[in-house]
């Protein structure tokens, strides 16, 4: 990682800064991001650093534009067609709208798991090994188990379907679905992982498995969450960011944003007094 | 509080607990009042009956601490409700131990009827009256959710412990000239410590009030006024030296 600055401090009012004087190595880092779904500004200049190796929890009332932000991040909108975009997505100081970036290289790099688990209706195995065989991760067939096996192992779902491989995605239980679709994510060693609510069609104990892993994958991935959980944020992000209307209008340590939140909306959104 | 919670209970809830904070305050500040009064009344029966109304205070203490258990279980706070319910949590045995003091006064006060009214007895009623200033202020600060009013309460204390010390000498004095005036005396110190004591937990409920307003904690040492153990500090070099 090339792109080091000071050192986090996750303390003190220096957290209230503006988000480009963001504390650390930064991962992932927007500048001026503007994004016009026709005639419709969804984002207005968002300025949102990312650190690595920690969880940044993006927050705020439906329609406030975090599920757009998420999906700036590894160029999800491009399927839009009416989706207009400007500013900068920097991943490691390198823009991903550049013309000549390659967008399947981009999203190796950047892995996403959807609000409901979708795997593809193959093996247990195969949902897993689909990404290393087309990006041409192994070289052969023992290779390949080896990177299929280590992460069932790292999303804690090998014990629970060793047995079974062959076995489809989809018999699979909805907290061992969504924890095979993160299996599915880092087969390819992405760095950042994007979560759009990855816990909403799940039961708290799924839930919790769902967070330890977060907790867990830290240490190797940069994490951006979409939560429409407030206690989940507090519980696994170290930084928070909070969206409405479009507006970026807070970012912080998560422990300052949930117990003194310097901006009044902010204030009302967490304790439930609007949204 | 700008505006309500879209769960109205949850309001309904917080309402009832800052309603409970502010009845158990104004308790304590008119039983350090009548404590202070018994004195200055010589008013054994009143005093009596001061002692005995500390023990509404210890009851909404205990409803306080159901009140926050409760709402930290349901309700997750966050932000200010979160400061606010957690200082409710930290103010309540603060004005709980108000109470007590005053109980304490009010119960020295009983003994004290017995003896000549001491000359330094006007300390009392003024420390008093500082003290009984203090809690009501605190609790408009708390009211008004004014960090500005807590603090300047909390500077107050200084002026507290000021007359105190001044109240130890000049008692120790009166001890030394008469042997008799020991008894009498020794209440009336006890009843300034004690009454010193009150404007201590309410310069912590100052504190609290203040971090609940500001989510920052008040940064500057506490005023200290005078310093009344210096005069007991008696080295074995002083006990040797021949009278």
């Amino acid at each position: 990682m090339p792109n080091t600055t000071t050192p986090i401090s996750m303390t003190g009012p220096s957290v209230k800064a503006a988000p480009n004087g963001a504390p650390g190595p930064v991962k992932l880092e927007t500048r001026g991001l503007d994004v016009f779904y026709g005639d419709k500004q969804a984002l207005f200049s968002v300025d949102l650093a990312m650190p690595e190796h920690e969880i940044t929890a993006l927050i705020g009332p439906s329609g406030c534009g975090k599920s757009t932000f998420l999906r700036c991040l590894n160029r999800m909108n491009d399927t839009i067609a009416t989706c207009a975009i400007s500013g900068e997505v920097l991943v490691d100081g390198q823009n991903i709208y550049d013309r000549e970036l390659d967008v399947v290289e981009l999203r190796q790099r950047i892995g996403m798991v959807f609000q409901k688990p979708n795997p593809f209706p193959k093996s247990i195995y195969e949902n897993v090994a689909y990404g290393p065989r087309i990006h041409g991760f192994a070289a052969s067939k023992s290779e390949l188990d080896e990177i299929v096996f280590t992460c069932l192992e790292k999303t804690g779902l090998l014990e629970e379907v060793r047995d079974r491989l062959d076995a489809t995605g989809t018999s699979l239980s909805g907290g061992q679905q969504q924890r095979l679709c993160i299996a599915r994510a880092i087969a390819v060693n992405p760095d950042i992982i994007l979560m759009d609510e990855p816990c909403s069609a799940l039961d708290p104990i799924a839930t919790a498995r769902i967070e330890e892993l977060m907790e867990d994958l830290r240490g190797n991935y940069t994490i951006v969450i979409v939560t429409h959980n407030m206690q989940q944020a507090a519980r696994v992000s170290q930084h928070t960011a909070f969206f409405h209307l479009g507006h970026l209008v807070e970012w912080g340590d998560t422990e300052q944003i949930f117990t003194s939140p310097a901006q009044e909306r902010t204030q009302g959104y967490i304790t439930g007094r609007y949204g | 509080m700008s505006s309500e919670h879209i769960v109205k209970s949850y309001d309904e809830e917080l309402n009832h607990l800052n309603e409970n904070i502010l009845k158990m305050g104004g308790l304590a500040e008119a039983l350090l009042a009548s404590a202070i009064e018994s004195i200055s009344q010589r008013d054994p029966e009143l005093a009596a009956v001061t002692v005995r109304e500390d023990r509404k205070i210890d009851e909404i203490e205990a409803e306080i601490d159901q009140q926050v258990i409760r709402l930290l279980a349901l309700r997750q706070p966050m932000a200010r409700d979160l400061r606010n319910i957690v200082g409710a949590l930290k103010m309540a045995p603060d004005i709980e131990r108000v109470g007590d003091y005053a109980a304490n006064v009010a119960k020295r006060a009983i003994p004290l009827c017995d003896f000549p009214p001491a000359k330094s007895i006007s300390t009392v009623p003024r420390m008093g009256k500082i003290v009984q200033h203090m809690i009501k202020d605190v609790l408009d600060a708390f009211t008004e959710g004014n960090a500005e009013k807590a603090k300047e309460v909390w500077a107050r204390d200084e002026e507290v412990d000021d007359l105190y010390d001044g109240m130890f000498r000049e008692l120790l004095t009166y001890m030394m000239e008469d042997p008799r005036n020991i008894t009498p005396c020794t209440h009336l110190m006890f009843i300034a410590k004690n009454i010193e004591r009150i404007g201590d937990h309410i310069t912590n409920v100052a504190e609290t009030i203040y971090y609940m307003v500001e989510g920052e904690r008040l940064e500057e040492l506490r005023p200290k006024g005078g310093d009344s153990a210096s005069l007991f500090v008696v080295t074995p070099e002083d006990l040797k030296k021949p009278e």
